[in-house]
């Protein structure tokens, strides 16, 4: 069964597109990621999965339920966890947790098994009020809320943003615990190096879905040949790559440059020998496997 | 251009807040013309650098200069020495882009001539001449990004602070912006950088990572990775960082 389902949802602010002709449907205990920048429409895609949005166009259900018409059912169903920390800071940790425990009719020790390794984590500080929490915990407790009252779909709208490597990797590894409880869970996030903690995701630029599939598909469908370079002028060697006559894209990746040639007019061989002749030294060239941020690039710049 | 002509110094910084020790013995320097690439887990003890280094808090014990100036006793040249930009507070949004770049020269003491000449300068160079009139709100965010990083050097600051300045655009935007950075650096502004894209900390000419309030590795990206055995920068940071005590 679907868990979330989505048809043709359109949606505009003031005439200006928010989301465009939106598709897609997650199954039931599985992690689905939109992945894409801050403008792309995915906080207003999430607030019409919640309830809390109508759609201009389109339909779309959660749990069997539709978002319009069965919204009051839907509520009690999901957790929600919005990018902006939205708990009550002038409450405690422990009552801002019976509070969400209360409105849904439950109680912390009835699904205290759902919260137990995230929400210990906090328990020590159970009494500091909200608002007085570093980020990292404050990230815990609110999904620690999201949680108490065991929903079957949760979203959560970039919780990871702002969130150092340390706790982002710990983060997900909560997720996976979520997964293995039967929970479906729907994360949106800009880092692109997140999609491969995904099942599947959407990648999502504008308003518009470039593509949805497994991390590993999107990244083997990527169609073209990239190879690696660097050398001791790492600015030079990406304007000289960019005015070579077979340049398709050529992008900064860290220490390297990653480069893909127009249509089968990848030839190394001619391309050192530019390279060398234009005076580059410690030249490195390797063909690597592309990342979804190599793969997002090119959907951008085929739909621009 | 990196050059060897020291322009942050800090020595045996301590700063504390009553019996937490947010920053433990810091010591380094940064030169003119330098991308500085500022690491470290949330509640490292970063932002209390920072605000120390932009004049806006002073150290409990130690040393440091900005541009020459001393951090207890000359915050105002120091103000005027720097640029400062982050995600969260760049520009006014209900302003225009022409009404930005003068209240943000008018702060820095420019005169009215040196701001006309300096706007005209800075909306060609970003394509954006009719722009000048549109508000900020109205902008995409990688436009907005690009002006505020343009903004933060209207007033030629001898270094910009640019704190998680990339965070949320797509990844073609984050590229053009890190082109702007190297511009920049290439005219000698220095560039001191913080950022939670480890991919991001390999543009930088070096890199510190704090753990606990402590420099714990400051070195090239190329460096560090061979020092830690690792293959990216990631890699470099969760092995340091992933015994801290304070990363909440």
């Amino acid at each position: 069964m679907n868990t979330v389902v989505a048809e043709n949802i359109s949606k505009s602010y003031n005439k200006i597109p928010a989301l465009n002709n939106i598709n897609f449907s997650v199954d039931k205990g599985e992690i689905f990621g939109f992945i894409g920048p801050d403008g792309a429409g995915k906080t207003s895609l999430f607030r019409i999965l919640v309830t809390l949005l109508l759609p201009d166009e389109g339909k779309a259900s959660v749990v069997g339920l539709d978002v319009v018409k069965d919204y009051k059912k839907i509520r009690k169903q999901v957790g929600y966890m919005p990018g902006k920390f939205s708990l009550y800071q002038d409450l405690t940790v422990e009552e801002n947790l019976t509070f969400f425990a209360t409105i849904f009719s439950t109680t912390i020790e009835e699904n205290y098994h759902l919260i137990k390794d995230i929400y210990s984590q906090i328990e020590p500080f159970k009494d500091r009020r909200a608002g007085a929490l570093s980020g990292g915990m404050k990230q815990k407790l609110a999904l620690s809320c999201a949680l108490i009252h065991k929903p079957e779909v949760l979203f959560l709208d970039e919780p990871t943003t702002g969130v150092d490597a340390v706790s982002r990797k710990e983060f997900w590894e909560m997720l996976k615990s979520l997964k293995s409880a039967g929970i479906t869970i729907v994360v949106s996030t800009p880092y692109m190096d997140e999609a491969s903690l995904c099942d599947r995701v959407a990648l999502i630029q504008n308003g518009n879905i470039l593509k949805i599939d497994k991390p590993e598909m999107i990244t083997a469908n990527f169609g073209k040949k990239l190879l690696a370079l660097r050398s001791s002028n790492i600015h030079k060697l990406l304007s000289d790559l960019g005015n070579y006559q077979y340049c398709d894209s050529v992008f900064p990746f860290g220490q390297y440059v990653h480069y893909t040639a127009k249509e089968n007019q990848m030839n190394e061989g001619e391309l050192e020998k530019y390279l060398l002749s234009s005076g580059h030294e410690h030249l490195e060239m390797k063909m690597i496997e592309p990342n979804i941020e190599d793969c997002f690039m090119s959907l951008m710049n085929q739909t621009a | 251009m990196k050059t060897r002509e020291p322009i942050i110094t800090v020595s045996h910084l301590f700063k504390k807040f009553g019996s937490f020790t947010a920053n433990d013995d810091l010591n380094f320097t940064v030169y003119k013309g330098e991308i500085f690439g500022f690491l470290g887990a949330n509640g490292a003890g970063k932002t209390t650098a920072i605000k120390i280094l932009c004049g806006l808090s002073k150290p409990t014990s130690g040393e440091a200069t900005i541009a020459g100036f001393d951090v207890y006793t000359q915050t105002n040249q120091i103000k005027n020495s720097i640029g400062y930009m982050s995600q969260k507070f760049s520009l006014y949004e209900d302003l225009t882009v022409y009404e930005n770049i003068r209240f943000f020269g008018g702060i820095y003491g420019m005169t009215r001539k040196h701001i006309k000449e300096k706007t005209e300068q800075l909306l060609n160079k970003l394509g954006l001449q009719d722009s000048a009139k549109k508000l900020i709100k109205d902008l995409p965010l990688g436009w907005r990004q690009k002006l505020a990083f343009s903004i933060a050097l209207v007033h030629d600051p001898k270094i910009v602070f640019l704190d998680e300045p990339t965070g949320g655009v797509d990844p073609i935007t984050r590229r053009q912006f890190w082109n702007q950075i190297y511009e920049a650096a290439a005219e000698g502004v220095t560039v001191f950088v913080t950022t939670h894209y480890m991919d991001e900390a390999e543009y930088c000419d070096r890199v510190s990572i704090m753990v606990d309030g402590r420099i714990a590795a400051l070195d090239t990206p190329q460096n560090l990775k061979d020092t830690f055995h690792a293959e990216s920068m990631n890699e470099v940071f969760i092995k340091l960082a992933r015994n801290a005590v304070n990363n909440e």
